[in-house]
């Protein structure tokens, strides 16, 4: 299956680049589950370190009000400009918050990002000369190297512009899974010690994966802003931050892929749902997590995925009891 | 006489008012295998978490060649050429044999080479060759956490190895390996130290694997080293037996 992933891949992406011709309504729900799926890549980047960040969605928020306040700029509102300026915002505030963040683990870690992602909320909800309060911000439609386009001109412009970052971006992330700086992020999940012993900073290595995390979800955000043309405070809320946990699961954390299958799956759910059984989506999703979490445990992209890694013979298996104590009473 | 790699001076640690290290002098000099026994809760391992920056003594100093170390963290330590084999092995429990030890180079080598594979022919070559020391290479696709306890011990050691230090310290490297295999074992282990010209002290409870192999042993006692030598005198201390060795 594993040599298969270029084809499923190529396949996947002509789909999406195809698909407003066929289905021109599926263009907006495309968009959004790719920003958000962005998010949640970053999200599962972290799951990969064995870090739960239950706040990620106040990157998302950032880069969907940087978005905002640049459109009000006459010299920034342009569709380049804005989303590298929201990305490098997000970059930004993710290496000072996680500068102190990933320090912690497990719980902490987790109710750390939540309690500064709540902070960043009721700031968006009170600062209403600044945000605009829990009414949020318009945005308005952006130039694109100047030129300005109308609305479905340029939500036209936006969705492929999306694919194109999703194959870049995607192929970036990729590439640093399969480095040693991301071998090294797995290893965080299993034995700091070891890693520490190897003259490896798990800190820093902690602290490059936040602060990549935090950049996918700012671009996310930057991304949802353009398309809904609105930024509201509640971007940021807790909810949002589980959603995209949820995501991550649901799609898988294995591969690149897996958060943007979460999110288009979401998506198409939600959207289907309302139609079909609009007091009842809530219970089908959690149904279907419930389906993947026991059938699929490496998420929907584990579908796609190869075999995984072998495991020692039944004979000579002992049990994976994860390493975590030096010996000798020290601590 | 050869140069001391590591010299500790007047090493002391207590827990709790329990003192794991009195007073501690202990040079390692350069080239030398050497074995320090002891009784449990002697404070062996305490000396080696003292080396390695996992513990700072209360008082004395550490030193790798004239280099003070002593109160800096371990990873500073591990890439000044100190490298460690748990006697409880810490291996990355989710990933395969290979991509430990794959990681292990990478970590030498510099982590920090932006997005390079890791599962470059370079690593996976050194990688390989570092396996077949203990021939574990048939397991190389195996996921560590998965393999048996004695497998997992080589595979420590083999991690501490991909570091290529100046100075290997193995707590224990026969334990949790078979009674039949412990000498194998040794043999190769003995093998790759020699071709890489390392200097190694080790933990160990097998005083037959210390006879055999150690050049020099260092017997604990409470905190204190009460004796020193050639194995074949110091194993035969009185003072040594009744504390340590039991009945010869």
């Amino acid at each position: 299956m594993t040599r298969l992933l270029p084809l499923i891949t190529a396949i996947a992406v002509l789909t999406l680049l195809l698909l407003p011709v066929v289905l021109p309504w599926s263009q907006f729900i495309i968009t959004i589950a790719i920003a958000k799926g962005f998010a949640a890549l970053g999200v599962a980047l972290l799951l990969r370190g064995g870090l739960i960040s239950i706040g990620h969605a106040m990157y998302f928020a950032i880069g969907a009000y940087v978005t905002a306040f640049m459109m009000k700029s006459d010299m920034l509102g342009d569709l380049a400009l804005l989303l590298l300026g929201s990305t490098l915002v997000a970059t930004l505030v993710g290496l000072i918050v996680g500068s102190f963040l990933v320090r912690f683990r497990a719980i902490f870690f987790a109710m750390l990002n939540l309690a500064v992602s709540m902070v960043l909320f009721a700031l968006f909800s009170k600062l209403y000369g600044l945000t605009g309060g829990t009414d949020g911000m318009r945005v308005s439609v952006p130039a694109i190297f100047g030129n300005v386009l109308d609305k479905a001109a340029f939500d036209g412009v936006l969705y492929y512009v999306c694919i194109a970052l999703l194959v870049i971006v995607g192929f970036l992330v990729r590439a640093y899974f399969k480095s040693p700086l991301g071998y090294g992020l797995k290893a965080i999940h299993t034995n700091e010690v070891r890693l520490e012993y190897l003259g490896v900073s798990a800190y820093s290595i902690t602290l490059i994966a936040y602060t990549i995390s935090a950049a996918l979800a700012g671009l996310g955000g930057a991304m949802a802003a353009l398309s809904i043309g609105h930024v509201l405070p509640e971007y940021a809320y807790w909810t949002e931050s589980g959603h995209l946990v949820l995501t991550a699961v649901l799609g898988g954390i294995g591969g690149v892929a897996g958060p943007f299958i979460g999110s288009v799956f979401l998506e198409a759910v939600h959207t289907f749902a309302v139609d079909f059984a609009a007091d009842a989506w809530n219970m089908i999703l959690g149904a279907t997590l419930l389906l993947v979490i026991f059938f699929v445990p490496r998420g929907l992209f584990g579908l796609f995925e190869g075999k995984p890694a072998k495991r020692a013979s039944a004979d000579e298996e002992t049990g994976d009891t994860p390493n975590t104590a030096i010996e000798g009473g020290a601590k | 006489m050869s140069q001391p790699v590591l010299r500790a001076e007047g090493l002391e640690l207590a827990f709790f008012g329990v003192k794991a290290a009195d007073g501690i002098d202990l040079e390692i000099r350069e080239g030398e295998f050497l074995a320090i026994i002891g009784s449990n809760g002697s404070g062996k391992t305490t000396f080696l978490n003292m080396c390695t920056g996992y513990l700072s003594p209360t008082a004395g100093t550490v030193y790798l060649g004239e280099k003070p170390i002593t109160g800096m963290a371990p990873r500073r330590i591990a890439r000044l050429g100190i490298a460690r084999a748990f006697q409880i092995p810490q291996l990355f429990t989710d990933q395969t044999l290979l991509e430990n030890v794959m990681l292990a180079i990478a970590s030498r080598r510099g982590i920090w080479e932006g997005l390079k594979p890791l599962n470059r022919s370079v690593y996976v070559e050194e990688a390989l060759e570092l396996l077949a020391l203990f021939g574990l290479e048939r397991h190389a696709e195996t996921i560590t956490g998965t393999l048996p306890e004695g497998l997992r011990k080589l595979a420590d050691i083999t991690l501490a190895l991909a570091l290529n230090p100046k100075l290997l310290l193995l707590d224990e490297p026969t334990s949790g390996v078979s009674a039949i295999e412990r000498f194998s074992l040794m043999e190769k282990l003995m093998a790759a130290l020699r071709s890489r010209q390392m200097t190694a002290l080790f933990v160990e409870h097998d005083m037959e694997v210390v006879r055999r192999y150690a050049d020099r042993v260092v017997v604990w006692d409470a905190g204190k080293i009460i004796a020193e030598g050639n194995p074949a005198q110091v194993l035969k201390d009185p003072k040594v037996v009744e504390r340590v060795v039991g009945v010869v």
